[in-house]
């Protein structure tokens, strides 16, 4: 366990990552899917273990010990959570499976009923599927029409067009803070000052599943009202995450999912409500993962978020350069050039080699990175590529990890080049 | 180049060397039967949604026998290969032929050791490592899967 994260150094951090101390294929592991998930430390581990082994039981219904004991847990990760994006009430945190869960909610929860024909939703094409199929669904149901920020070359949005994307019709607006496709960390601030000055009715949802584990978040600074999140990209377990509301958006919202938990009083013909959060929190939740999602928050806190993010752009300018400097003009490297726009994410493309070929051979030298269309088909669409390859580093990588996917690559240039 | 993954002295996995042999390569590199058959009988498209691998297969068929097959479309160098490899060795053939071979070749992808060394599979033996790749089976198997559907059509229209 660390103790003392003043002087950020990714090798001791590494060593509390028992997941990172293993070969592939004969071949020490480097870990780049970090923006799929994070591997977890072992603090969130013995935090689960310890939850399973002493603390089991089923939250706010028993009397007994364990009861006590698991509600405390529960809601403490809560609390935690709730201070580290700077929540006005620990209470406008709901918990969800993840962030996908969260962006559901809203668009079923707050979507169904604030919208009617006509009415329009403003997304970009830069979104996670995660971020535009829920209101597609909800658009077909209500007669809303979905309006898009178009990204440029370098993976930036367009807001030139805002004036003509947003006005009186706009009431929902959904964006993701990070981008997971490109890294782009996206000028959110602009667009919702537009917003607020030109759609004064519109709810502004933010997508922090890639943003969460590099940059510190303050919800109440950002002048939002949803801020979701998922617990597995910020070294927390799966299946948890959140959903961020202001209270009085999540008190004026109707529930989504009925069951135990989320009810005050049930009827024959009726039944009320319990307070938030408890309103959207129907059925037994995922108490473990919330409690493993609160050792996450004060791992990730102790190390501290500026010195990730700055270690990142360390670690990404240097692997950038090497990649350019070993293929040259066959690689393209997809988003922004300017490393301070951009987070641990490194996508790329080789003009010899299929991103599924790359990401074999990079396989079965032990490096493992994601190919594919990173559910973010708009953005391939939008560069007429089928899939890209991604490097995603984060705090545990190193200059080595970066060495070792350019010489990697060497071995798919042998076969490919 | 192309042949010097397998042969160069530099220490490659030797399961990395059976997966892009020569011959897979260079089905790649220059696929057979590219393009669209006139005048087709049946025209299928395959995508695989979790990589973005598509496939247009086209087929002309006369008195039960295929008379030409052409593909197009773009993916990785296994779901390419394969289905250039595919479309060679159903030139001519029996329709009854087609659906053996899709057979087998699934039952290679699946390990069979008796499937890897028939000779009957022409060049489609090279891709005998890709069952030792469980996630890029699929790859292998588009062509495969757009000829299922293909046969299937056939089946239902005559």
């Amino acid at each position: 366990m660390v103790t003392d994260l003043r002087a950020f150094d990714p090798e001791v951090l590494r060593a509390d990552f028992p997941a990172l101390e293993q070969s592939v294929d004969g071949r020490s592991l480097v870990y780049l899917d970090n923006a799929a998930t994070t591997q977890k430390p072992r603090a969130v581990i013995e935090a689960l273990d310890h939850y399973y082994e002493s603390d089991n039981a089923n939250v706010h219904r028993g009397i007994h010990e364990l009861s006590r004991r698991a509600t405390e847990a529960f809601e403490g990760a809560r609390s935690k959570v709730a201070g580290w994006i700077n929540a006005g009430d620990a209470t406008e945190v709901v918990w969800t499976r993840g962030t996908t869960e969260a962006i559901n909610l809203v668009a079923f929860a707050h979507g169904l009923d604030a919208l009617g024909e006509g009415d329009e939703i403003l997304l970009s094409i830069l979104e996670h599927h995660s971020n535009i199929v829920p209101w597609q669904l909800v658009a077909s149901r209500t007669g809303a029409r979905i309006r898009w920020i178009e990204i440029d070359d370098d993976g930036e949005w367009v807001l030139d067009d805002l004036p003509e994307l947003v006005g009186p019709r706009t009431k929902i607006v959904a964006l993701n803070h990070v981008s997971n496709a490109l890294g782009t960390i996206n000028p959110v601030e602009r667009v919702i000052e537009h917003v607020r000055a030109h759609a004064p009715e519109a709810i502004i949802l933010l997508d922090g599943a890639q943003a969460l584990a590099h940059m510190d978040i303050d919800v109440q600074a950002l002048g939002v009202d949803f801020y979701a999140f998922s617990g597995h990209k910020v070294c927390g377990p799966t299946g948890i995450g959140a959903l961020w509301g202001r209270k009085d958006r999540l008190e004026a919202m109707s529930p989504w999912q009925g069951g135990g938990e989320m009810i005050s009083v049930v009827e024959r013909d009726h039944s009320t409500w319990a307070a938030v959060p408890h309103k959207f929190e129907a059925g037994t939740p995922n108490i473990a993962g919330a409690v493993g999602m609160g050792a996450a928050v004060d791992y990730v806190g102790r190390v501290g978020k500026r010195a990730i993010l700055a270690h990142e752009r360390d670690v990404v300018g240097y692997a950038i350069e090497a990649l350019e400097s070993r293929f040259g003009d066959r690689i393209r490297i997809w988003g922004p050039k300017a490393l301070e726009r951009r987070s641990g994410v490194v996508p790329f493309s080789l003009d010899f080699a299929h991103p599924h070929d790359i990401a074999t051979i990079l396989d079965s030298e032990g490096v493992a990175v994601r190919a594919g269309h990173h559910c973010a088909q708009l953005v391939m669409k939008r560069y007429g590529v089928p899939a890209t390859a991604r490097a995603s580093f984060y705090l545990y990588n190193t200059t080595e990890d970066a060495d070792r996917l350019v010489s990697a690559l060497g071995t798919v240039e042998k076969f490919f080049g | 180049m192309a042949d010097s993954g397998h042969d160069s002295g530099d220490r490659t996995d030797p399961k990395l060397d059976s997966l892009y042999q020569h011959l897979i390569l260079d089905h790649y590199k220059s696929p057979r039967n590219r393009g669209e058959v006139d005048d087709p009988t049946v025209e299928i498209h395959m995508l695989n949604p979790t990589c973005g691998d598509e496939i247009k297969l086209t087929l002309r068929v006369e008195n039960g026998r295929i008379a030409e097959v052409k593909h197009t479309g773009q993916g990785c160098s296994i779901s390419q290969a394969a289905v250039s490899m595919m479309s060679q060795l159903l030139d001519d053939r029996p329709l009854d032929d087609a659906g053996r071979i899709a057979e087998r070749f699934t039952e290679m992808m699946h390990g069979d050791e008796e499937a890897k060394r028939d000779r009957s599979m022409g060049d489609l033996r090279a891709l005998a490592g890709v069952s030792k790749f469980p996630v890029r089976v699929k790859c292998a198997l588009l062509g495969f899967d757009a000829l299922q559907e293909a046969l299937k059509e056939i089946g239902a229209a005559t």
